[in-house]
This record gives C-alpha cells, structure tokens and sequence, in this order.
C-alpha cells in the first residue's frame, strides 16, 4: 500500500489500497462561521416551525400543512442551497448542502419532503436539463414556489427499476409524449407541481426521463399511503392517463432515463446517510435528558453501566459515521472545484464527481440509516416502558427511522453496488486491487511479520486499519478467484465483503478526524473523541473478523481454509483497550450537559 | 425611523456554567454564546418597523472580536450595519456608557435592547442609558406600534398591563410577545458578511471587578415522609436541616 502521492487527489474507493493523511481530510470541526450560521438557520427552523406540531404532521390528512411548511422553508432559503445562483439558489457546495441535509435531518416527515423535494425532485432538471428548462423550473423549485416529486418506483419495479412499465407515446402530430402507466411510493406527491417522471418510449430497452408539471393534466393520485413511519411524508399512487408532456419535456435524451435514475439516487445516498446522523444526534439527545430524569433505585438511570454502555455506543456510532460523510463530502468538493477549473460546466463536474466517489456515497447510505436504526432501537430501550408509548418521543423516531434502509435503493442492493463497482473499476483497470489482493494472498502464505510499518500518532490503530483493508482484499480477492462471473450469484459473500468495506472506511475516516482534531485542539482537549474512536475500531475489527470468517467457511475448504482463517486470525489483531471505560467517559460527558456534545 | 439595537453576546441557555482563575473567570470553554433571547425580540421588532416605515437599524455590541459571529448573525437576520465597542462588557454602567457614547455622536429614534440580559440580568442598562442622554427609558415593552412621532406601548407592570404613549426619541427594554422571533434566511446570511462593521475604542473604564464566582449549592436528595410521621418532619427541620 502506498501513500497517496503529493497533489495526487485520491480517487473513489482508493481508500481501500492507498492511505491517506489527516490533513487531507475535511472534519465538520471546520465549518466556518457562514456555514454554522446556516446550520442555525436549519436548527431554527426545526426548532420553532417543525418540532411543535410533530404530532399535527403526522397526522395531516390532507397535504397542505406540508406544502405550507415547504413554503415556509422556502422563504429562508433552505430549498435552494445547492441551486447555482444563476437559477436563483445559493450556489453552495457539497459539503454546505450535506450540513443542511444533517441538521434538517432530525426533521421526521419533513425531512423527508425536503430531502425529496431538493434531492430527487429538482437535482434531474439542475444536472440533466438543458438551458431552457434549467430557466424556466430551477428558481421556481429553489424558492418553493414549485414543489417537485420524483416518479420511479411501480408497483412491480421498485429494485430492478429499469423494468417499469409506464409508456411514453409520441403523439401523432410530435408535439407531445403521451404517458400512461402507474408510480408508487412518490414522496410529496400529493402537492407537488412538478413531477420527473421515468417512463418507456414504444419498446425501448432502457427509461427515458421527462419533467411533468401537474397542470399537463391526465395525472390522478390515491389517498396517501398508510405508512409505518414517517406518516406526514405525503406519499402517494399516482397515476397517469394520456398524460400529454411536450416534447421539449424531455429530460437529457431518449433512454437516458435509467442513467439519470441511478446518478440521482446516488446523491441522494450520501445525503440520506449525513441526514440520518442529524436526526441521530436528536434521538442520542434526548436518550441522555431521559437517563438523567429517569429515577429507579433512588438513583438517575444514567448512572447505571448498562445505560452508560448504550450511550457511549450511540455516541461512538454517530461520531464515526459523521466523520465519514464529510470526508467523502469534501472529496466531492474538491473533485467538483478541480474539473471546473478544466473546463467542465457546473452539472458536469457535480456529475463526474459524485460518480467517482458513488462507492463512497453508498457506504454512507447504509452505515447513516443503520446508526440511526441501532441508535433509536437503544434510545427505545433506555427509555424503557415510555419508549413504548406513543406519546413518548421515541416512538417517532423509532418507526421513521425505518424507512432509511429502504428507500434510496435498499441497503442489500447499496451492498452490492459498494463491492460491485469496486470490481468494475478494478477491470476497468481504474483501480489496481488485484496487485494488492495478490501480495496479501502470498502474506498469508509465509510467516508473519512482526514489524509494524506505521510510526507516529495512532501508529498502532494505522496498522490494524492496514490489516483489515488486508483482511477484505483477502476474503474479496480469494473469492473473486473461486466464482469469476459467478461471484454475482454469491449475495451473501458480497454483502460480508461490503460489511468490511463500510466499516474499514467509517474507522479510518474516524481516526484521521481524531488526527487532524489533535492538530487543531491538542489532545487532551479530545481524549472523549479518541475514546468514542477506539470504541469504533475495536466494534469494526469484532465484526471483520465475524463476517471475514462467515465468507471464508462459505466459499474455501481443507488446506485453503485453514490458511485463510489463520490469515484473517492475523489481520484482525488488536492491542487490549477498556472499552468499558470509554463508553463511561463519553456517556458521563453527554449527562453532565443532558446532550449529545460532538 | 432609524434605530440603535443593543445586543449583547450571552452563553446558549443550556451552556454548562463554570469557572477558572481561582473562581474569577466565566470558563467560555466549549460554551456556544447566541444573541441575548430578549436583544433577538428587540432586534425581530426594530427590523419590522424598518421594513414598515423604512430606514436603518443599527446594531450595536459591547463586547471583544469574540461576539463578532452573534453582530453578523444580527446582521444575517436583517440589520443594516453593526458597531462593536472593543472592550469587555465589564458591568452595567460601563455598556450604558457605551451606548450612550454611541447614541450621541448619531441621532435615533429608538434605542432598543432586551429588558435584560440572561447572563448577569441585571435588567438596569437601559434605564441607565435614558439617565446619561436624558431620555425616557421604558422596559418590559411587549407591544410596540410607532405613529409618526409617537410610539405606542403596551408593557407588564405589576399585576396587570399598561398601555401608553411616549413621544420619540425612546429607550426601550423589550421582551416577546413584540415581535416574532426572526430566523436569518439563506439570503441574509450571504449578505451579512458585505454589511459595515465598525470596530471602536470604549469611552471610560470598567468601575467593577469580580473577586470571584459560585454556583448555588447542588440540590439535595428530597426525603419522603409518610403522612402518619408527620411530626418527624419537624424533627428534620430542626436537627438536619437546621432551619426551625
């Protein structure tokens, strides 16, 4: 493994054969003034407009409270961030719109609107449309005059979206295409102006994507869905009848659509995962106050070890996965800002860039949604009994969370995309894994060496980071060999290999934070963070170690198996450390202030 | 209508108050300071009537480069300019000097600020200020109309409301429900940073100084006494307690 070179940016998945610096990564300990402004803003916003009508949300039978939300939202600005000011935005970049995302992500079913709304309802019309429709939609939809909806799914195509069946007819005279067929689960559907509808032109193989505004007519819908969680995010069944779209509605080309599709889901992937981790922090929040309020035995429950252990977890989770959006945020950024400068337009760079880092982007998806998940599961618990109550806040928070592992392409399919594209570039000859697969392959085979090659700050935790990346290309790249083409049809090793992945990029990503934290405050000011670090990495090698063996006992036997068991025995080492402890310092932390403080 | 909003930078509500040098100092370590919540209404209702009559508004703090994040944020909720008094805001005749000092060299119609601060709450600051520029010093204003001239006031006083009328210029000590509370928008915040913020050196020197701090001794455990031993409770307030 070789250190990423001077000025050389690493690229998507590298992060898996090439290391990187502390200083190269962005921390949100380094968000400037304007930027914690705007997250206020968010925080604001949740605070006075959202928070006290949770309950009137979710129960809102008709879409205009929502809709008037949406608009209150607009009036600030919050719609409109990632929109360039040429269209009446605020032109910010990724990583400001990934604070947005994060703060507003503690939002329940109005973050669902907005992050469908700003996400999946006006990102096709900003990288995929063309002057005139980027004019005539982009300010209306930055401002919240429009409301957007995004109209893939179908009743029989929700994972494998490039078979729906809707159809798009040229009309006879070749003003308009006439579509007709059926969408499902269409967040915001209910009061949306605008929808991005996929549909298939006569017998084309793959979608094609138009910009369907509602007054087109020939769109019905049905009555919202009844929903485990998030039951103020209007979602509907729309239908569409003869709906006519002029041509000129097209987005991007014929049969674009399902490229269109995928790129945009990819967006909105990291920006599901950065959202998860805010409504988190919220959950983590009011765990603590709870702890702290809560008396049984005539003492606080938070001054029991079993509490204490659940919120240093929590903590450590949420901390770690925080970490990791904003490092991949910022290569984004910076990819975005270095194709700019050679000549590529805005949407291009954005393109280009969040394509490069979609491996990355789907890490986020399902590491955010599963913190949160575990988070609110253990937030049920510490609130005990009332955790159980509807009329407790964990209720909410519990059934909305659910939803994250689902939608934005379920987070098996996010699994194997991680390790899928990771091979794909590896063919492509983008990414050189099988030289380092191959030198692993023969570390095994000999005997081990005891030098340690990292010196330095977290010098010992760098080398069991370099073990496990050894550990996966072990277990991917002896797989690889065993089933060639026929890897696809081995699901549940794919998905080992991206639980390694996932967790070898949110601890790296969390001891480089840790690093460059030390750097800025100096390192008695962050024991608490490098605790909730150390807490990580040894969670991450347990489970490296557990889904690296299940692999291994699928596909290897007899001398091969013995020899990679006792290879994986090795890469997952790890130096004694109280974890114990740590959870206690960082959970005496949170109760001392009722919060959760990083 | 041009208006001087005082405001002052104060630890978040939920901050964790302690302190260091021998109990002399605030400890600001890791503490997140805001916008005093009653500044933010005054500020709310002076940028209303700016919008509804038109003119300026001024904010104005006491405090060191510190507090420049909570004058932009006045400045992302709407101010048109800010002036920051470099110096510590050392106790409440000193920040009235300086407001005074302020208020002097330009003229306002209103001098608006919270009734008090939330840190010290020492809640005398305005009326110092009507004292040192001879004007009426009204506080707490809960509801304020101007017309023309005149403004027209509703505040709490003891055991009900007033309602009265004062002719400009006014300082005022104001508390919500005068005006809801404004949030900076996208647009506001992008443009705060081009606003004038003018930097000036304080006039007299700080009178007071804290020779330390405590907190208020941590709560006890409350201990339950059945109804039927109630005369043990005397017992307790006697010996224990030694209140009685």
């Amino acid at each position: 493994m070789s250190a990423v070179a001077e000025n050389e940016a690493i690229k998507g998945g590298e992060f898996l054969i090439k290391e990187t610096s502390a200083s190269d990564i962005f921390i949100p300990e380094e968000f400037n003034e304007e930027q914690q402004m705007i997250a206020e803003t968010c925080s604001d916003f949740l605070k006075t407009e959202v928070h006290p009508i949770l309950d009137e949300i979710d129960k809102a039978k008709t879409p205009e409270l929502m809709s008037s939300l949406m608009d209150k939202a607009g009036e600030l600005g919050l719609l409109g961030t990632a929109v360039p000011e040429e269209y009446e935005g605020f032109g910010m970049n990724f990583n400001t719109s990934m604070l947005v995302a994060e703060v507003l992500g503690a939002g329940y079913s109005f973050s669902v609107a907005q992050s469908a709304h700003t996400g999946i309802g006006t990102l096709p019309i900003l990288y995929y449309g063309n002057e005139n429709q980027k004019q005539k939609y982009l300010p209306k939809l930055a401002s919240g005059e429009w409301k957007a909806a995004y109209c893939l799914t179908e009743p029989d195509s929700g994972s494998d979206a490039n078979s729906g069946k809707t159809k798009a007819e040229l009309t006879a005279d070749g003003k308009h295409y006439k579509i007709n067929g059926q969408k499902m689960w269409i967040t915001n559907g209910g009061f949306a102006d605008l929808f991005i509808v996929f549909a298939k032109i006569e017998d084309d193989k793959n979608l094609t994507a138009f910009i369907v505004e509602k007054s087109y007519g020939g769109i019905t819908m049905n009555e919202p869905e009844h929903k485990m969680g998030i039951k103020g995010s209007d979602t509907r069944q729309i239908f569409f009848n003869d709906c006519m779209v002029p041509v000129e509605n097209m987005l991007s080309d014929r049969e674009k659509g399902f490229k269109i599709a995928v790129n945009i889901l990819n967006i909105g992937r990291i920006k599901l995962g950065i959202a998860a981790v805010g409504g988190a922090k919220g959950v983590l929040t009011q765990a603590v106050n709870y702890a702290n309020e809560r008396k049984q035995f005539g003492i606080s429950i938070g001054r029991f070890g079993a509490i204490k252990h659940k919120l240093g977890e929590m903590a450590s989770k949420i901390w770690v996965c925080e970490a990791a959006g904003y490092r991949a945020g910022q290569n984004i950024d910076d990819l975005i800002e270095k194709l700019k400068a050679e000549g590529k337009s805005d949407a291009e760079a954005k393109l280009k860039a969040l394509e490069q880092f979609a491996i990355e982007c789907a890490i986020m998806k399902v590491h955010g949604s599963e913190v949160l998940d575990f988070v609110v599961d253990e937030g049920v618990q510490v609130y005990g009994g009332m955790g159980y109550s509807a009329d407790a806040p964990m209720d909410r928070a519990y059934r909305d969370s659910r939803i994250n592992r689902i939608f934005e392409g379920t987070n098996e399919i996010n699994r194997l995309l991680i390790v899928d594209m990771l091979l794909k570039r590896a063919m492509k000859g983008e990414m050189d894994l099988m030289g380092p697969a191959g030198a692993v392959a023969k570390e095994i085979m000999s005997i081990p060496s005891f030098g340690d090659d990292h010196e330095g700050m977290f010098a010992a935790e760098k080398n069991v980071l370099k073990n496990l990346k050894k550990a996966v290309l072990m277990v991917a790249g002896a797989a690889v060999q065993k089933f060639m083409m026929k890897l696809s049809h081995e699901q549940e090793i794919l998905m080992n290999s991206a639980d390694m992945l996932i967790e070898i990029y949110a601890v790296e990503s969390a001891i480089l934070r840790v690093e460059k934290l030390i750097g800025i405050k100096g390192e008695e000011a962050v024991s608490l963070e490098k605790d909730m670090m150390m807490i990580y990495l040894h969670n991450a090698v347990a489970k490296c170690n557990m889904v690296g063996r299940e692999a291994i006992q699928a596909f290897a036997e007899g001398d091969e198996l013995r020899v990679m068991l006792m290879g994986l025995k090795r890469f997952t080492k790890i130096e004694p450390f109280n974890t114990k402890d740590a959870r206690r310092r960082v959970a005496d932390a949170m109760l001392a202030e009722s919060k959760y403080i990083f | 209508m041009n208006i001087l909003v005082c405001i002052s930078s104060v630890p978040d509500t939920t901050a964790k108050i302690t302190f260091k040098d021998d109990n002399t100092t605030f400890n600001k370590d890791g503490v997140t300071h805001i916008i005093g919540p009653y500044d933010d209404y005054a500020l709310a209702r002076a940028i209303e009537l700016k919008e509804e009559l038109g003119g300026t508004v001024t904010v104005l703090n006491v405090g060191t480069a510190e507090t420049e994040p909570q004058i932009r944020k006045a400045l992302a909720i709407g101010a048109d300019e800010a002036i920051r008094v470099d110096a510590e805001p050392t106790d409440s005749f000193f920040v009235a000097e300086q407001i005074a000092a302020v208020a002097k060299e330009n003229s306002y119609d209103l001098i608006m600020m919270g009734r008090e601060t939330t840190d010290y709450n020492s809640g005398v600051v305005h009326g110092i200020v009507g004292q040192l520029l001879g004007m009426p010093s009204l506080s707490p204003v809960m509801e304020l109309n101007i017309d023309g001239n005149t403004a027209k006031i509703s505040r709490e006083i003891e055991g009900g409301k007033e309602k009265l009328e004062a002719t400009l210029p006014l300082i005022l000590g104001c508390q919500e429900p005068i005006a809801e509370w404004k949030i900076a928008s996208m647009r506001g915040i992008m443009t705060a940073r081009k606003k004038p913020l003018n930097v000036r050196p304080a006039v007299g020197e700080g009178l007071t100084s804290v020779s330390s701090y405590s907190l208020p001794p941590e709560k006890g455990d409350c201990k339950m006494i059945p109804a039927e031993e109630a005369e043990k409770l005397i017992d307790l307030l006697q010996n224990e307690a030694k209140v009685l």
